[in-house]
């Protein structure tokens, strides 16, 4: 592991100040996915600025009627709080659903959006990869593909290309935040901005080294949940390789609004397929005004699937993918339509 | 943390030390450490205490399980210089006055463990899952997520999932977590 001085700033504000000035530092919070890469050799940072404490713990009551979350407050005490549990379930779901209890004690609400791809090959500094080293190409075309994406990338990516990259992003609670439109409050050297969460995240788009749009310095010190109509049901899905403690093969995070047994509203988000939460606007915009009928689910799952190509790769590739999204979607939606 | 950070081009720093102060089961320590150092490092080389175990040093075992600050958290992801003044207790600390802690005298009750290693971690994150559990915090498994869990076995089995046991005592440990939340 490269040295590294730690610096322990008193405010956000100095925070932010000492780690856009220097290219080399990095902001610490939970520390469950930094330190990991600090021992890999992924993240070699001079500087490690802990900003574990400097953020609010707290939930607090919005004018809206929605919630704010203090970017220090821990995935497990989000989970539990009786407000998340009662009127955004897909939140609490989605954070109950990721990592270990010990790990939800430590990681926090402002770091798990940004924690980076458990791809093998990023995690393995002996081998090419355009996030870890940009320009070097990507070992994850043509290798292990079982967690790889099927949306949101090429047919047929190539692997020496300075662009390519078939990662995605692990997290489970930034599929349930994105599902939920909630909005970032970021702060920056020039004070703070509001950005929607569906903003955050990016594509490969011809760097696929930067996972979001945040500029270096700029720190995440709270998310905001608009209320959720008082009809609007929620849920979230995932499915993975064993029952418990292990990444998202393909989740599903759904807002459904059904009246008079049309779809009146929904909001479809999956996980485990894409570089990003990705929101699944094509179904979304299929669903709107249809019937609540498994029919309706299925052609609207399938369109949104159109779009995907699956990756070849040594395990027999991640073409299994499309019909697990297809039927996890539709298992989603039919556990939110009311009983007619 | 930063979604973005890079491999930096720069060499190597001189290491880099730091004076921190550990609580550790009760006791305060002070200690001059390496910035990279993680806590189960700092625990196990520096201050002897053999409790924790280093499994995977990723994150991934539980072995190192420990209460930071009173929550069930792994040590081998927390680095001692980020946890200066912490209070921690390991499963080495948990008896009081003589008496074994009621989740050490369950997991002997229950033959709860095998081969042992995994044990200090699995008796903190068991301390941890009764403490949860008589807060009312839900899990992966709670159906309804508006009341308050029953510890059922498969209550258990999600909320320990993250302390993995290679000899396979698990038909054992869900039993001893299930009587030490029923004896206190």
């Amino acid at each position: 592991m490269r040295p590294f001085t730690f610096a322990r700033p008193v405010d956000t504000t100095e925070a932010v100040r000492t780690v856009a000035a220097d290219p080399d530092a990095v902001f610490l919070a939970g520390g469950t996915n930094l330190v990991d890469h600090l021992k890999l050799g992924v993240a070699r940072p001079g500087l490690v600025v802990d900003v574990r404490t400097l953020t609010s713990r707290e939930v607090t009551e919005a004018a809206d009627g929605g919630l704010r979350i203090g970017a220090a407050v821990t995935n497990s005490e989000l989970a539990a709080d009786r407000r998340i549990r009662e009127h955004y379930p897909v939140l609490a779901q989605a954070l109950l659903s990721g990592a270990s209890g010990q790990l939800r004690n430590m990681a926090t609400s402002g770091g798990n959006p940004l924690q980076r791809t458990r791809c093998v090959y990023f995690q393995d500094v002996t081998v090419p990869c355009n996030k870890r080293q940009p320009g070097s190409g990507c070992a994850a075309v043509g290798g292990y593909t079982r967690y790889h994406a099927v949306l949101g990338i090429p047919a047929t990516p190539d692997a020496s290309s300075a662009e390519t990259c078939i990662a995605t992003h692990p997290s489970d609670m930034a599929v349930a935040l994105a599902a939920l439109d909630a909005r970032v409050q970021v702060q920056g050297p020039d004070g703070i901005r509001e950005i929607p969460f569906a903003d955050l995240h990016r594509l490969p788009d011809g760097d696929p080294s930067r996972d979001t749009t945040l500029a270096h310095g700029e720190l995440i010190t709270a998310f905001d949940l608009p209320p959720l109509p008082s009809s609007a049901r929620s849920a979230y899905r995932k499915v993975r390789d064993r029952a418990s403690y292990a990444f998202a093969l393909v989740s599903v995070a759904a807002v459904l609004q059904v009246a008079d047994g049309q779809v009146t509203d929904v909001r479809l988000v999956l996980g485990g397929v894409a570089h990003k939460p990705w929101r699944a606007a094509r179904a979304e915009e299929e669903l709107r005004g249809r019937p609540a009928t498994g029919t309706s689910f299925r052609t609207a799952a399938e369109a949104e699937l159109a779009g995907a190509y699956p990756q070849p790769g040594l395990d027999g590739g991640n073409g299994f993918k499309i019909p697990l999204a297809i039927r996890t979607i539709m298992a989603t939606l039919r556990e939110l339509t009311p009983e007619a | 943390m930063d979604g973005n950070y890079r491999p930096a081009e720069a060499g190597p720093l001189d290491a880099v030390q730091a004076d921190i102060t550990l609580r550790v089961d009760g006791e305060t320590c002070e200690l001059t450490v390496d910035t990279r150092t993680t806590l189960l490092d700092a625990l196990r080389e520096r201050l002897g205490n053999m409790s924790p175990k280093k499994g995977c040093d990723h994150g991934q075992c539980g072995a190192c399980t420990v209460l930071l600050d009173g929550e069930r958290a792994l040590s081998c992801l927390a680095l001692a210089v980020a946890h200066d003044g912490a209070e921690i207790i390991t499963a080495d600390g948990l008896a009081t006055g003589g008496a074994l802690h009621a989740v050490q005298q369950a997991f002997i009750d229950h033959d709860a463990f095998q081969c042992g290693y995994c044990t200090p971690g699995q008796i903190c994150s068991a301390v941890g899952v009764l403490q949860e559990a008589r807060r009312g915090w839900p899990s992966h498994v709670t159906a309804d997520l508006t009341g308050d869990p029953d510890l059922t076995d498969a209550e258990v089995a999600e909320r320990m999932s993250g302390n993995l046991c290679r000899c396979g005592a698990y038909m054992n440990i869900v039993p001893a977590v299930q009587a030490a939340g029923n004896t206190r």
